[in-house]
């Protein structure tokens, strides 16, 4: 055991989050549903509630105490996120309601003013709906075309196809860095670089990634990245978007209101500059104060640390469940995050899910977001067990477990 | 409420061995029921007199135990009986599955249906139980096809 955790204490990270404490239908309850939202540690559900408890204030208005003590958080988790990310500027994260805010701001603010129609947009196979149907909604506008990267049986995206894909006519390429459905971590450096070289900007989906491996924008060289607050064990309804300068700052706003303006007539209201410019209205204040506190809890963790150790954690869940009889895993890449996708001969995902559910067990049954990933392995649904940071490996035999058992009495 | 509950044995066994499950050709009346939440799928097939007696009723497509079994059980439950002892049915077991007919209480021409009764308590699973009802309503009304989204069970 001692070896298993090597330099990574469980348990004392499974202090932080009392939710682990708590039973589901009488049972200790086993989190595994961490790809659909990370659980919250204390010091974020602390953040948030002191905030409406002692803070209360709006940002960027009056002079008054609480009003500059609110605007100094705020802005504080910008930064947080900022160095988080390695991004050059502040001003170049935007808060936005989540990922696929984010994603659709993009699509609708830099790809309407850039892209014609005989323009191209790049997306793969594996992609969550929230970065196919923002694409597809600009298409039907502009006249561009959606072309798709496709995937080998293991859900490894097929890079000599990619290329081939490329031309002057690539505008936007815009894939997901680690998939929700598979864990298949895609060689997002490698795709930028290709996009780079045939004058394209790209768009990288970072939801799945943020939580598990250190992120870096500078050297990933992305035009634009996205990622939500919730799955980075922060509050719900907060995102980030990550831009270029350059790109943010000619960007047409989507929203006009209060925040993003410098001066407004009835004749001409002239805009604020980077960041306000994108965040028109009073933004969700305690989830950005949140947010700056689940990007202290990881990085006092240790990105890397956690990487490390939920890559012990695969290891360990891919062998135990492989014995499980009848039992196939849908997502094999070699470079994979810790989600665990799989059939059962003759029991149905959704069966899976309502009798783990049962022993306290908590997984995602469905499709993931992700449909034409199911359609692509023709089947309708699979179970997942998506794994972070605070999951045992005993947690993984207890699930084994109550697989082989439920297996047993459906068939 | 345990797994037990959920998965009794009769909904276990007509999930391993479903009736009726099969296409129905030629038939009077068919339609698809569809949940694009969870991708269950399947085909109700009904074959009604000209007296308006459901004088076959089949089913196939695939899907998670409880809508196969409530799939089979519905289509052993409905043959013989009128397109409107079908319906009042439909409208029985909606009741049934929404916790509002009590079945040990209330009167209902449900029969051994009556096991799914503690649905309710499991609301994303509510559904799964009525996708074939939906499908076999359907069919009956000539709606080519049904989904379980934008009904309110």
């Amino acid at each position: 055991m001692s070896e298993f955790l090597s330099n990574f204490d469980v348990d004392s990270v499974r202090e932080d989050f009392p939710i682990l404490e708590r039973e589901v239908r009488g049972k200790s309850l086993i989190y595994l549903d961490n790809a659909a939202t990370t659980l919250k540690p204390k010091m974020v559900a602390e953040a948030v509630y002191e905030h409406y408890l002692m803070g209360a204030s709006n940002v960027h208005r009056g002079v008054h105490q609480l009003s500059e003590d609110a605007t100094r958080l705020y802005e504080g988790s910008r930064e947080k996120v900022r160095k988080f990310l390695n991004a050059r500027r502040s001003e170049q994260v935007i808060f936005t309601s989540g990922t696929t805010a984010s994603i659709n701001l993009v699509a609708k603010s830099y790809g309407k003013s850039n892209l014609k129609e005989g323009d191209e947009i790049i997306i793969s196979q594996v992609e969550h709906h929230s970065n196919i149907v923002p694409w597809q909604m600009l298409c039907q506008e502009v006249g561009c075309t959606l072309k798709v990267i496709p995937m080998n049986a293991a859900g490894e995206l097929i890079i000599e196809e990619y290329e081939k894909l490329l031309s002057e006519r690539t505008k936007i390429v815009s894939v997901v860095y680690i998939s929700n459905a598979l864990g298949t971590i895609n060689p997002v450096k490698t795709i930028t670089e290709m996009a780079h070289k045939h004058g394209a900007v790209v768009l990288l989906d970072a939801a799945q990634a943020v939580a598990h491996t250190p992120i870096d924008v500078q050297s990933l060289d992305c035009d634009f990245l996205a990622f939500s607050s919730h799955k980075l064990f922060g509050p719900t309804g907060v995102g980030v978007l990550y831009g270029r300068t350059e790109l943010l700052a000619k960007m047409p706003p989507l929203m006009g209101g209060g925040d993003m303006i410098e001066t407004v007539t009835f004749e001409k209201s002239t805009y604020a500059k980077l960041p306000n410019l994108h965040e028109a209205g009073t933004p969700n204040i305690a989830g950005v104060i949140g947010l700056g506190a689940a990007v202290d809890f990881v990085t006092g963790v240790g990105l890397k640390q956690i990487a490390a150790y939920e890559d012990r954690l695969l290891e360990y869940g891919t062998k135990k469940l492989i014995e499980v009889e009848g039992l196939k895993l849908i997502g094999t890449a070699e470079n994979k995050a810790s989600v665990l996708a799989f059939t059962l001969d003759g029991v149905h995902p959704h069966d899976i899910g309502s009798v783990l559910d049962m022993d306290g067990i908590a997984v995602r049954a469905g499709h993931h977001c992700a449909q034409p990933v199911m359609q692509f392995y023709g089947v309708p649904a699979t179970a997942r067990a998506s794994l972070s940071l605070y999951n045992k490996k005993e947690e993984i035999d207890k699930l084994a477990e109550s697989l082989t058992k439920l297996r047993e009495m459906f068939i | 409420m345990s797994t037990q509950d959920l998965y009794q044995q009769v909904i276990l066994e007509h999930n391993r061995k479903p009736k009726n499950f099969r296409k129905l050709d030629p038939c009077s009346h068919k339609a698809e029921g569809f949940n694009p939440l969870c991708g269950d799928h399947l085909w109700v097939y009904l074959d009604v007199d000209s007296e308006g007696v459901i004088q076959e009723a089949t089913f196939e497509g695939s899907g998670c135990a409880i809508s196969k079994a409530s799939a089979s059980m519905m289509t052993a439950a409905i043959r013989g009986k009128t397109q409107s002892e079908a319906q009042v049915m439909f409208n029985e077991f909606q009741s049934l599955l929404s916790g509002k007919l009590k079945p040990e209480t209330d009167a209902h021409s449900l029969g051994k249906l009556k096991i799914f009764s503690g649905i309710w308590q499991f609301p994303s699973r509510v559904k799964c139980a009525a996708l074939a009802w939906h499908a076999m309503s359907g069919a009956l009304c000539a709606v080519k096809s049904t989904s379980t989204e934008g009904e309110d069970s």
